[in-house]
């Protein structure tokens, strides 16, 4: 130890490291590693039973069915807005780029009942889908809605800072060689732009999966119909079901894990590709 | 020329057609809930809107709102300072993991966030009957709030600041280190003028989801009026008391700090730039090696003249 330190120039390794892992152990994993160990507890029959119930496999597919809708619809959007938000000038352009941010910085709780009031059948939107028989306040659709609203900014973030850096070289040639503007979108940019927007679109599915705050004034939280996953873990805590809600906790927690490590990398694919690219530039210049 | 220039951009129709859809799209998303937010709060005039914000119940969450911030805030500086520090200028085994475990916050459902301090703190956790021998409460208290809103800012300050010093290399401390500065003075001279924009980034992110926590807080509050609610808690309680008004009224306040944490956000965003364009204007190579006497002129910041002090490795290497 007092060898590796002296080679070490800068000072402060030893204290910064060691508050950054007594602060991490104490606050994330600890907690989490008893969690898990809580639900050991259980033996496997009973762990299967509370995860496998009806109305558990119900609010998953709400859950995960809603997440993934939302992160489709928002993977579109958030292409053409982080688009139209590099490419094109318009008026008023700098602050629609900062207003994008709106979901981080708003609280849930003020975004559902905002929305509820927009969708309800008086409401600003609602009372024109009304007619039309289209309902979406209390419904699964109401859930899409509230997510479609949290998951915008991931998208869009993380596409924009790549469209940014396409040169334009590689669209002239592809022009030069003579294809039409949609073939080089298709072949040239949408390939550059891909694995970023598949990050985008995982961080926003991601996201929405875990959303609570958003969702619970909108959603109407029918059992088996319109109750998300995490609505349920706090339903089973209120009636002191603690073995049902800590199984729930374990299945979303281990889809989670799943979800962050497929993030990591497609973050460093993007990474590699995207260095691929410039060395490519590079010998060819 | 002109003609590849033409064919580097789509026609004025679906130039027009796309501008249209993307401020559709957030008009309607976006827009629409913060102009109701307003509306719906003012829908009885000014009188109500004022009256709704006085009551004694809303004045209290408001303060249990910003209290929290107080305790969790400083506490998630210097987490982020330490973790940046280590990772950013340090080599170590399993840095890569300490990476990623920064990041697991983000990647819990606030409700699971709020259940893993049940279990540890609650009437059935793991400290519970000792807390309840010696008359500690933690749950349905502003310690288990406290400690919730901790878990869910874990990452936002670290995560600024971990990829913002790995770009700055450890050149300047190193040459403030061997010019004879103390840990204290490299790092109040040196490092935190270096990352006093990205610091204040991380802390504006991390107070916004700190003072609109909801999901986490609501697991560990006990929703207790006057005591255990912050404002976003308060929020829900009004609203499904039909108080639309009252529950307005408070979301409104939370909407004006949305609005004031873009507007922070977006001028940190262009302090950092504007540091970075300067210094890269004005750094021709050959002044670059002037390291010493650029550290006693202190305060500068971005990646630009590090960016400069790379071209010159082997001047700190010695």
């Amino acid at each position: 130890m007092r060898h590796s330190s002296s080679r070490r120039v800068l000072p402060g390794f030893g204290l910064s490291l060691g508050y950054a892992l007594v602060y991490l152990s104490l606050l994330v994993l600890i907690p989490l590693g008893g969690l898990v160990a809580r639900s050991t507890q259980l033996s496997p029959d009973q762990f299967w039973d509370i995860a496998t119930s009806s109305r558990a496999l119900a609010a998953y597919k709400v859950s995960f069915g809603c997440a993934l809708l939302a992160a489709v619809v928002n993977a579109v959007f958030g292409l053409i807005v982080a688009w139209v938000l590099v490419r094109y000038e318009f008026f008023g352009k700098k602050l629609v780029d900062a207003f994008v941010d709106l979901p981080f910085a708003l609280p849930t709780a003020v975004a559902g009942i905002t929305l509820t009031t927009l969708y309800a059948n008086t409401g600003w939107v609602g009372r024109f889908l009304e007619p039309l028989g289209i309902k979406v306040a209390f419904t699964p659709l109401g859930i899409v809605v509230a997510l479609i609203f949290i998951g915008i900014p991931f998208v869009v973030r993380t596409v924009q800072p790549v469209i940014e850096d396409i040169e334009a070289e590689v669209e002239e040639a592809a022009a030069t060689l003579g294809a039409t503007r949609w073939q080089t979108f298709t072949r040239v940019l949408f390939p550059a732009l891909f694995p970023a927007l598949l990050t985008g679109f995982t961080l926003a599915f991601a996201r929405a999966v875990g959303e609570y705050g958003s969702v619970i004034f909108i959603a109407g939280n029918m059992p088996m119909v319109s109750e998300i996953t995490p609505l349920l873990i706090i339903s089973k805590l209120e009636q002191y079901d603690l073995p049902g809600a800590i199984v729930l906790a374990v299945v979303m927690l281990v889809i989670s894990f799943v979800l962050l490590l497929t993030i990591n990398l497609l973050q460093w694919w993007t990474a590699n590709r995207h260095s691929g690219r410039h060395v490519d530039a590079g010998a060819q210049a | 020329m002109s003609s590849v220039r033409h064919t580097n951009t789509e026609s004025r129709l679906v130039r027009g057609l796309l501008i249209a859809l993307a401020l559709g799209f957030l008009f309607l998303f976006l827009g629409l809930p913060l102009l109701a937010v307003f509306s719906e709060a003012f829908k009885q005039g000014f009188g109500p809107y004022w009256q709704a914000l006085g009551e004694p119940d809303t004045l209290s969450a408001v303060g249990l709102t910003i209290l929290i911030a107080l305790l969790v805030l400083p506490l998630n500086v210097l987490f982020g300072l330490a973790a940046a520090w280590a990772i950013a200028k340090f080599d170590f085994r399993g840095k890569s993991l300490l990476t990623t475990l920064i990041d697991l916050p983000f990647a819990v459902s606030p409700v699971v966030a709020g259940l893993l301090f049940i279990l540890i703190f609650g009437r059935q956790g793991w400290l519970g009957p000792w807390l309840s021998a010696h008359d500690i409460k933690i749950i349905f208290a502003l310690p288990g709030m406290v400690i919730a809103t901790m878990f869910i800012t874990v990452p936002y300050i670290a995560r600024e600041l971990i990829p913002l010093m790995q770009a700055q290399g450890k050149d300047e401390e190193e040459a403030a280190v061997s010019l004879g500065a103390s840990g204290w003075q490299m790092f109040w001279r040196v490092s935190l003028p270096n990352i006093k924009w990205g610091l204040l980034y991380g802390v504006i992110l991390a107070n916004a989801r700190a003072m609109g926590e909801f999901g986490a807080v609501s697991v560990v509050s006990g929703h207790i009026r006057g005591e255990t609610n912050t404002l976003p808690l308060h929020v829900e309680i009004l609203y499904n008391e039909y108080n639309s008004v009252g529950a307005f009224a408070a979301a409104s306040v939370l909407a004006l700090l949305a609005l004031v944490t873009l507007v922070a956000k977006t001028f940190v965003e262009w302090r950092m730039q504007k540091e970075t364009d300067m210094l890269n204007a004005e750094l021709p190579p050959e002044k670059a090696p002037a390291t010493a006497a650029s550290l006693q002129s202190a305060p500068q910041g971005g990646g630009g003249e590090l960016g400069a002090a790379r071209r010159f490795p082997e001047r700190t290497q010695s």
